[in-house]
């Protein structure tokens, strides 16, 4: 497939709104191992980031559409359409999160645990709605695994902790000792697992092959003409176009930028000094991670694609 | 349930472009249309197409063949790219089976045209829509053309009757027969997206030959055969 950047900013933003919501509710519901902050400012302004990051993936993502105006039409095939799920679930989750956070301002103590149960459950689900976007097209045999949704869930989380460790050290110092060993274990999680998908797709058998896609049974078939000479949509979707050894430095990349680094950054800093430069760097492996994600599913429909002239 | 479909003869084929020229004609100035090109006089001309000839060779030198390969959406009984469509612009329709786009409510996310394993979508870059075959749709159904009119723009183009077209759930129809006498097949079966369109295998010479000779050794020796009138086609 051809990375579209809109989709990559997307599922990378989103994810990391969604793991540092998921963060601040695991210190809020005292699942760190410590006492819980003390103050409301971690809380408040940790939302109000995860708004953010949240809405600059939507922004993001009407960058995909052909007409954006008609965006509203996307909730209306929940029933079938897992994107449809998608467009539906992440504004609530939005909701929630940003109501979330008043009633931390507010200093409620019933409306947090309601909202952040709330927003907690919607997060998870839209990890899940997310990834099943990808993994329910079949045929996309890179895609259509349960490891793309561990991925997308583990790597969204790690960076959300990442960055909220980065956060707590500004302003709740106490607590990010706990979130680094947590971002560093997320970290570590996503690495084997993302390492994981990496070798099951290293070994997959393509099931479709030009005997199946027109129908012939020779063992050699070789395509001369696709039917025009300049290029077209199914040229320009399907194909990335970029040499092997450039797919392969983005892979080496992002395993360095999104894992490796991050993980060092984390365990050297214990106190989370080095988080917010741990976030960057792993921010920017994991656009390279989605990037790879893309470029590197192959479409059936590439078979009929193979020659100009 | 009537299921419409074309079949495609890969023995009679012989890769002239003219069903692809006459559905662009035909549809860019139909309800689907326009069908957009990019700099169409340019250096790189580029644009929207519902239906392409394509060219294979086919086995080892010197036994080869050359297969040219009309393609097409196949209108699947069980398309991917609809279930997966947010808005519902992409649909099949229940009275006769074509999987179609309704341009209006059509937002342009690609996301259909990633879940059909053909590539038999492309998004119009001028209107920002996906576009597809529609086998016609304006001219199947409309009453007011005649009878023999009432067919895809591809199939009256044919120069070869190549392309078939009909209700593949008939099992009399001109397509049934032509799938259940010559080994009609679908594309991409491991899928199981079940193609209405089908494809009749190339058959080689002698066996033509074969068929034709048992044919008229049918009709010499057929003792029902009225004596001295003449053959009926």
């Amino acid at each position: 497939m051809n990375p579209a950047f809109s989709v990559i900013f997307l599922t990378t933003l989103i994810g990391a709104g969604q793991g540092l919501f998921l963060a601040l509710f695991a210190a809020e519901s005292s699942w760190l191992g410590t006492a819980p902050a003390t103050g409301a400012a971690l809380y408040v302004r940790g939302d109000a980031i995860a708004l953010t990051l949240l809405i600059a993936g939507l922004i993001a993502s009407f960058f995909h559409l052909g007409h954006p105006e008609r965006a509203w039409r996307a909730v209306a095939m929940w029933r079938t359409s897992w994107l449809s799920r998608e467009v539906i679930v992440l504004p609530v989750f939005m909701a929630m999160v940003a109501l979330h956070g008043v009633c931390h301002f507010s200093g409620n103590v019933s409306c947090v645990a309601i909202t952040g149960l709330a927003a907690a459950i919607l997060c998870l689900a839209l990890f899940y709605i997310t990834a099943m976007n990808y993994v329910c097209i079949k045929f996309l045999q890179e895609w259509a695994t349960p490891l793309t949704i561990v991925n997308y869930t583990l790597l969204g989380c790690a960076s959300g902790f990442t960055l909220a460790t980065a956060l707590a050290a500004a302003l709740e110092p106490a607590l990010a000792p706990a979130l680094a060993r947590w971002a560093l274990n997320l970290t570590l999680a996503a690495a084997a697992t993302r390492i994981a998908s990496l070798l099951r797709n290293a070994r997959l058998k393509p099931k479709s092959s030009l005997q199946s896609a027109i129908g012939m049974q020779n063992p050699r078939i070789v395509q001369k003409s696709q039917g025009f000479m300049g290029g077209s949509f199914n040229t320009r979707e399907y194909f990335h176009g970029k040499t092997r050894q450039l797919v392969q430095s983005v892979k080496w990349g992002f395993l360095l930028l999104a894992f490796a680094i991050p993980a060092w950054l984390l365990a050297t800093g214990a106190s989370g000094q080095y988080a917010a430069l741990a976030f960057v760097i792993q921010y920017i492996g994991l656009v390279a991670e989605r990037w790879f994600f893309f470029a590197q599913a192959r479409h059936p429909q590439n078979l009929y694609y193979q020659a100009a002239s | 349930m009537t299921q419409l479909a074309l079949v495609i003869d890969l023995n009679v084929c012989v890769g002239c472009h003219a069903c692809v020229t006459s559905c662009k004609e035909w549809n860019t100035s139909g309800v689907a249309g326009s069908l957009s090109d990019a700099n169409p006089y340019g250096k790189d001309p580029s644009g929207t197409f519902f239906n392409r000839v394509q060219t294979f060779e086919v086995g080892e030198f010197p036994n080869t063949q050359t297969v040219h390969f009309p393609k097409s959406c196949l209108h699947c009984e069980d398309p991917p790219c609809v279930p997966v469509c947010p808005t519902g612009a992409s649909y099949k329709r229940e009275a006769d089976g074509l999987v179609l786009v309704d341009y209006d409510k059509c937002i342009g996310c690609k996301y259909c045209a990633w879940a059909c394993p053909y590539g038999a979508r492309e998004l119009d870059e001028n209107q920002k829509v996906m576009k597809k075959c529609t086998l016609c749709v304006d001219r199947i159904n409309d009453t007011s053309l005649a009878d023999e009119q009432r067919k895809p723009a591809c199939v009256l183009a044919c120069p070869t009757n190549a392309r078939l077209y009909g209700d593949i759930n008939d099992p009399e129809s001109i397509v049934s027969k032509a799938i259940r006498e010559n080994g009609g097949y679908q594309l991409m079966p491991e899928w199981e997206t079940k193609p209405a369109n089908h494809y009749l295998p190339r058959r080689s010479a002698s066996a033509i030959d074969n068929e034709l000779s048992r044919k008229v050794e049918q009709q010499r020796t057929n003792p029902l055969k009225p004596t001295g009138a003449p053959a009926k086609p």
